[in-house]
């Protein structure tokens, strides 16, 4: 199945948000998750259910003004 | 000086991007004596540690972050922002900035008032970045916000304060909300002019992190900010068109022919 994570094409498992961030190497990270725009908290994101072409956003604590 | 509810000793909000180095950043926010710093969230790849490190950082560093959601141009871009840093920064705060116009990062200030009205009401204790207009000011605090952040001039600009009748007047229109001017400022000066206008406080980031001497430069602005505010607490003159003589004139001696 292929899904967008952070504007990339990534071919992963059919499965769900947590465990395709563990596929892809996030797991125990400090994040937060959006899929198609909308916010998954990290205590859904076991439960929330990817499908074809959705679209993940990962993002991080990062410097700013 | 009290932010929905947090006393805060510091007038002095800093920061944390364009530092030349962590270290950098370090000693620039204690120089500062900041007890607010602002931080932001990015997309990072499951290779990359760059946003753990920062983390890890900035939580050393004991002090209380406000995060952003700068780069957002939509309502909805803005909201989920805000609800991802709730979860990554563990904070009801969050400054708000929908902006309208990439030349002049201009807060489309409609965005501005809906997203702060939905943020209100999820429980967020929103920090508007607006224009010194008065109207929108008042609709932002009828949507819950309960501190103001109007710009001193384009984030970056270093330009100072380009409407310090507008900002004055949005002081005497509030003088019950906190307000801090946010952005644009360049030299310590500008930051003592906003404070002389009885603001309540000042935001700043790049004027320090691009100094030539960041730490230096950190320190300046601090002591500025707190020159400002005892020269505001102490009463200032109002400007006169007129010469008045500050040495008595009685008395003198008559010399002349």
């Amino acid at each position: 199945m292929r899904i967008i994570v952070n504007g990339d094409q990534h071919d992963v498992e059919p499965e769900t948000l947590a465990s395709a961030l563990a596929a892809l190497g996030y797991g125990g990270r400090k994040i937060a998750t959006a899929v198609n725009g909308r916010f998954v908290p990290q205590a859904i994101r076991d439960s929330t259910r990817l499908a074809e072409g959705d679209q993940v956003e990962i993002v991080a604590p990062m410097q700013g003004g | 000086m009290t932010f929905y509810g947090v006393e805060l000793s510091s007038r002095l909000l800093l920061g944390t991007a364009r530092y030349p180095s962590p270290a950098i950043l370090g000693e620039a926010i204690k120089a500062s004596g900041a007890e607010v710093v602002t931080v932001s969230l990015r997309r990072e790849a499951g290779t990359e540690r760059g946003g753990q490190s920062f983390w890890s950082f900035i939580r050393a560093l004991g002090l209380r972050v406000l995060p952003n959601t700068a780069g957002c141009h939509s309502v909805k871009e803005a909201v989920t922002t805000a609800h991802m840093a709730h979860e990554l920064f563990d904070t009801k705060w969050i400054k708000l900035e929908v902006i309208r116009d990439d030349e002049t990062l201009q807060p489309d200030v409609f965005g501005l008032v809906e997203a702060a009205r939905i943020l209100s009401h999820d429980g967020f204790e929103v920090f508007p970045y607006t224009t010194e207009d008065l109207a929108v000011a008042d609709r932002l605090v009828e949507a819950g916000c309960r501190v103001l952040m109007p710009w001193g001039a384009p984030i970056g600009s270093a330009r100072g304060l380009n409407n310090a009748y507008g900002l004055k007047s949005l002081r005497a229109h509030f003088p019950d909300i906190p307000l801090v001017v946010d952005a644009g400022l360049g030299v310590p000066s500008h930051a003592a002019a906003a404070m002389e206008l009885g603001y309540d406080a000042v935001l700043l980031n790049t004027a320090v992190a691009e100094a030539g001497d960041p730490v230096a430069m950190a320190k300046a602005f601090a002591l500025a900010i707190e020159a400002g505010r005892m020269a505001c607490r102490a009463q200032p003159l109002e400007p006169r068109d007129m010469a008045v003589p500050s040495t008595p004139m009685m008395g003198r001696a008559s010399l002349g022919d």
